[in-house]
């Protein structure tokens, strides 16, 4: 047994106790946490798959960005998660009948009589001088550059959406209200005067009315 | 390690997922948890093949399931603060306002 495989053990078995976690623990702040771990382990995997920038981008974005938005989340909201668990026990049959009749499938699918990936030789590793980043960089910004601009313009509504979804200060500025627009009545707009039809205005008259004002 | 190495265990975390999902029906929040596991599983599965086929393409996938990932998390989280600004809690079972 080499040493990498001996790390594909332990990252494999870290990230699934991990995974188990996060399902089975009462408390969410505690599932969260192994959610990250969870994460960092699958990075390690991930490393031992040679897709560092990945694994780095895992680490910084992930669990240095969504897992603490997660964290404040979950801290910030005062619910009992606690008795959310309530259903707990009486669905996990359910839930390991359906998780296991899932992993049947795929396996049925994956594993070596069927899939044949251990005849496949195992590809060489990398030399020195190679570069994940530079590798990806080049794709990113030729290839696939266009969705690339995509996913910034998706990042972006994501943050519309979410400042405009959880604003909470001044709404007084001028601004349309569509549901204002949507409600009014025809009698708050709409107001008829009967009144009588002006007579107009002979020339003499104004001409008298402009010396008096001067 | 072989290629079905890796896709064990990412099915293995993709099984886990569901069965959260199935378990934990009333907690939104452990429910985009287990969302988030499951999009791991599957850029396991991306990476693994990107690896064992020698094709960067995997790989750049799994930055753009990334990028959508977060997105996702950010405007669920923020609807989860809204959803518990209105109602005080968050059981799904108490939203049926469109119930017809």
């Amino acid at each position: 047994m080499n040493i990498e495989t001996l790390v594909f053990y332990f990252f494999s078995a870290i990230t699934i106790i991990a995974a188990i976690g996060v399902i089975s623990v009462k408390n969410s702040v505690q599932a969260v946490l192994c959610l990250v771990l969870a994460f960092f382990s699958a990075a390690a995997l991930w490393l031992l798959l040679e897709a560092e920038f990945l694994a780095i981008t895992l680490v910084l974005v992930y669990v240095g960005a969504v897992m603490v938005l997660f964290l404040f989340v979950v801290m910030m909201l005062d619910v009992d998660f606690a008795a959310m668990k309530q259903g707990f026990a009486k669905q996990l049959p359910l839930g390991l009948l359906v998780g296991a009749g899932l992993f049947g499938a795929i396996y049925w699918v994956i594993r070596f009589e069927v899939f044949g990936s251990d005849k496949v030789p195992e590809p060489a590793k990398s030399d020195q001088g190679y570069s994940n980043v530079e590798e990806l960089g080049r794709l990113l910004y030729s290839e696939y550059f266009y969705p690339f601009e995509i996913a910034g313009v998706i990042l972006l509504v994501a943050i519309i959406a979410a400042i405009s979804l959880t604003f909470r200060g001044r709404r007084d500025r001028k601004g349309q209200s569509v549901r204002e627009q949507h409600q009014v009545l025809k009698e708050e707009r709409l107001k008829i005067v009967s009144m009588e039809s002006e007579k107009p205005i002979s020339n003499s008259n104004v001409n008298r009315e402009v010396g008096d004002a001067s | 390690m072989s290629l079905t190495h890796y896709l064990v265990v990412s099915a293995i975390l993709f099984a886990i997922s569901i069965v959260g999902i199935v378990v934990n029906r009333k907690n939104v929040i452990t429910l985009l948890m287990c969302i988030e596991l499951m999009l791991l599983a599957v850029n396991t599965n991306f990476i693994a093949f990107s690896r064992y086929l020698d094709d960067a393409t995997g790989q750049i996938f799994v930055f753009f399931i990334l990028t959508v990932a977060a997105a996702e998390a950010a405007i669920g989280l923020a609807i989860l603060v809204v959803l518990f600004r209105t109602h005080r809690n968050i059981e799904i079972d108490n939203l049926e306002e469109l119930k017809g």
